[in-house]
């Protein structure tokens, strides 16, 4: 790549860059730098978070398999029919794609039980708090001294399935729209899309758009460029919001061709075909060009607006309190202070936490120390016990054996005394014989 | 509650059969079986060319009934519950071959989601081959579509109950009219939602407190929305969960009353909840107009059987149950609600206001 083409720029004092280009007189090399960060990029991977939301039976989780050609929700998930809940939860499963030596760390929050009791008063409300609370993860995570791992686990993106009644958008969801379009980016989709013949569709996507329109509700914005291509599409894009979905993933045949779509007995409805549902378009828009937009827009955007209304609470009350500083008595109240002395105090409640959690520890141990201990001394004492006892019983056993020695002594002795006067009997006895018999031979 | 009365000439549509022993309303002699009936129709009661010495001529009640029923015509209260955009006007429509439902007659600018449930009946005379009928096509827009729903199944209640207190009322009148206008609602279809998977909890709370006071026949809306397999399936798990949950939907099994009755209701039992798709537009298929819709990928056919299930439901409301319907209400559920009306001003002579509203909500639950 030759020189000719590249150009600086000054920075002027402002901190502005004017527009005085520079010609280079040779080839520098910094033009090589997408390359470096796509080459960065691909080494760390990508991470996406990505909420679905709507009633059961939409065809939340057959619409996901599709997209990204996966079984995240197998045959076996329990589906709906197992898990009537009483209330809304909110659950999270991760799956890595590799796709051209590129890995996505896709994580799918679902909703399971809304929209579907009796009463769907506040259902909405684990889906807010689940949002915040991921703001808040990545907020004390950026606040943190050692930031080298932050992980992003925020809802990038938030798909609110519309069933096709084909008459409008229902009140709840207008409300859930409302309350949700500030913080996360809503792309509202019309769910089960081939229950509507194209006039119907279109009739209920005006409908959708205007009701929308009139509530102010702030969905998702393709953002404007300046390449005229880009912006046909875009513009395509918006002509069909919202998106009116079909989700399968089996695959018949049609005409010789194979195709994933759904086998009605009057015909087959395509999954990818551009007339038959909009699936394409979502899958183009979420995954190959607009993932990194909904990326920004959720951290430029809804992730700022939570931040500054957070850390403006905290400003305002201080404000607030400073009118009146005759009443201020308690100077350690966390309302009462700027954001820097509130950082003081928490630091300093952190280390006292800390301290006390050390005392605490300390205690623990050594308490535990002495059960040792106690318990050493009992098992000594009871090994010596031991020990005196095997001895008594060795020394019996010992006087024992004793005894019998001397026993057996005593019937040897015995013994031997009655052999010696046997003996002496016999020899008397021999003797008198011998005696007679010298008699006799007289 | 609005009513409007509107004279509606029916279409040309293809010939309707109907069947003389369900449209009786006395008990049918066993003379039914000589083949004097097939000469009644439209005939008088010449008999068989030859004198006939043993036929007395008992079966020529049933002309003299039909042609007394033709002059009076009937009445049929239908009530359709279910959430707004599952099709239940479009049904109507298709149901009946006219225009009968309320948003075809009053023209409203806005489809607005009410605040409150409504209860809106039209009515309208139809009249084919020269039978006429009076047909009240009650409405509940508001039901099921708000964020809280809980007691939506109230105003509905009260007004079943209402109706039969008005009868009740005309009854019990020492100078009663010859014949008492009959508001009570014969028949309520219950629309359910193609999700695929189960009933909602919302449609079983339903379905259990109503299915006491009124004959339910519950039908899978915008059915086009299922394949076939996801088809079986869900109606395998709603009457699951209907057995599982007590709830006797019509045609009920403790209703039947002999082994024929039993026979041909077995059948319709199996088959519930039907699967239907309304339409009351025409499409040119295989040189035929047809009611249907069309799409890009097909043309579904609402009367084809194997499309949906729409031409079994008609058969049951309209050509052969009908009558048995409002059998059933007229002489079991109006007379359960009699029976305990009657024995609570029994009561409430001496006792507070509170028993009676005491008995009704138990006996509601």
């Amino acid at each position: 790549m030759s020189g000719g083409e590249t150009s600086v720029s000054e920075a002027d004092g402002n901190g502005g860059i004017m527009g005085q280009q520079k010609n280079l007189e040779g080839y520098v090399g910094f033009a090589n730098l997408p390359n470096q960060v796509y080459r960065k990029s691909v080494k760390r991977g990508f991470e996406f978070t990505l909420m679905v939301v709507g009633e059961s039976g939409l065809g939340k989780s057959t619409l996901i398999n599709s997209l990204f050609l996966t079984d995240l929700y197998s045959p076996e998930y329990p589906g709906p029919s197992h898990r009537i809940k009483k209330t809304v939860q909110v659950e999270q499963s991760k799956v890595l794609v590799k796709e051209g030596g590129v890995h996505l760390l896709l994580t799918i929050v679902d909703t399971p039980g809304f929209g579907d009791a009796v009463d769907n008063s506040n259902c909405w409300q684990p889906v807010i708090d689940y949002i915040d609370s991921k703001f808040e993860d990545y907020l004390n995570a950026e606040s943190r001294v050692n930031r080298r791992q932050m992980p992003d686990s925020r809802v990038q993106c938030c798909l609110y399935f519309i069933a096709p009644s084909g008459h409008g958008l229902k009140p709840l969801d207008i409300e859930f729209m409302k309350r949700l379009h500030e913080k996360v980016n809503i792309i509202p989709l019309i769910a089960k899309a081939d229950t509507m013949t194209p006039e119907e569709c279109q009739q209920f996507k005006k409908q959708i758009m205007k009701e929308i329109q009139e509530h102010k509700i702030k969905i998702y914005e393709f953002p404007e460029t300046e390449d005229e291509e880009e912006m046909k599409m875009v513009r395509k894009i918006k002509d069909r919001l919202p998106l009116a979905v079909v989700g399968s993933n089996t695959i018949i045949e049609v005409n010789g061709k194979r195709v994933r779509g759904r086998q009605y007995p009057w015909g087959v409805a395509e999954v990818e075909n551009g007339e038959h549902c909009d699936f394409t378009i979502l899958r183009n828009m979420l995954i190959r060009t607009h993932m990194q937009d909904l990326k920004d827009v959720t951290n430029n955007v809804h992730y700022e607006n939570y931040r500054s209304r957070k850390l403006a609470a905290v400003t305002y009350n201080g404000v607030d309190n400073n009118k009146n500083k005759g009443q201020l008595t308690k100077p350690d109240t966390a309302e009462g202070m700027s954001p820097l002395a509130q950082m003081e105090e928490e630091r300093r409640d952190h280390v006292a936490k800390m301290k006390k959690m050390e005392q605490e520890m300390e205690q623990v141990f050594e308490m535990k120390v002495k059960e040792k201990l106690q318990k050493l001394r009992d098992s000594e004492v009871e090994l010596q016990r031991r020990h005196e006892q095997m001895k008594k019983n060795l020394e019996a056993q010992h006087k024992e054996l004793e005894e019998k020695r001397r026993q057996h002594e005593e019937e040897k002795a015995s013994w031997e005394a009655q052999q010696r006067i046997l003996e002496q009997q016999k020899l008397d006895a021999s003797r008198t014989l011998e005696k007679n018999k010298k008699k006799k031979i007289f | 509650i609005c009513c409007l009365f509107v004279k509606v000439q029916l279409r040309p549509a293809p010939p309707v059969f109907p069947s003389y022993s369900s449209m009786s309303e006395a008990v049918v002699p066993d003379a039914l079986v000589s083949p004097a009936v097939s000469g009644l129709y439209g005939e008088k009661a010449g008999g068989p060319t030859a004198v006939d010495f043993s036929y007395v001529g008992i079966d020529a009640i049933l002309e003299q009934m039909r042609r007394k029923a033709m002059k009076q015509g009937f009445e049929l209260n239908i009530m359709v519950v279910g959430q707004s955009g599952l099709g239940k006007s479009t049904l109507m429509n298709t149901l009946f071959k006219s225009k009968v439902s309320r948003k075809s007659v009053l023209a409203t600018a806005q489809e607005k989601i009410p605040k409150t449930i409504e209860i809106k009946s039209i009515s309208h005379d139809i009249e084919e081959k020269g039978v006429r009928m009076k047909l009240t096509v009650i409405d509940t827009p508001g039901f099921g579509d708000q964020i809280n729903n809980e007691n939506c199944w109230q105003p509905i209640m009260k007004f079943i109950n209402d109706q039969y207190e008005a009868y009740l009322q005309e009854e019990i009148n020492i100078n009663r009219k010859k014949r008492i206008p009959d508001s009570r609602v014969h028949c309520c279809i219950y629309f359910i939602p193609p999700t695929g998977h189960c009933l909602r909890p919302l449609d079983v709370e339903f379905m259990r407190r109503l299915s006491k006071v009124v004959n339910i026949v519950p039908v899978i809306a915008k059915a086009d929305t299922l394949t076939l397999e996801e088809r079986d399936f869900f109606k395998k798990k709603i009457r699951e969960e209907l057995r599982a949950n007590g709830i006797d939907v019509y045609p009920q099994k403790e209703f039947d009353e002999d082994a024929e009755d039993r026979m041909i209701n077995e059948k319709i039992r199996e088959m519930i909840p039907f699967a239907v798709v309304g339409s009351d537009q025409e499409y040119q298929v295989n040189g035929r107009r047809l009611l249907g819709r069309k799409t890009k990928w097909g043309t579904i056919e609402v009367e084809n059987i194997a499309h949906c299930e729409f031409a079994y439901l008609r058969d049951l409301l309209i050509r052969t149950h009908m009558q048995n319907i409002k059998d059933i209400t007229s002489s079991i559920h109006y007379e359960m609600y009699r029976v305990r009306r009657l024995n609570e001003n029994n009561t409430v002579v001496a006792h507070a206001n509170g028993i009676p509203e005491h008995h009704l909500a138990a006996h509601e639950m």
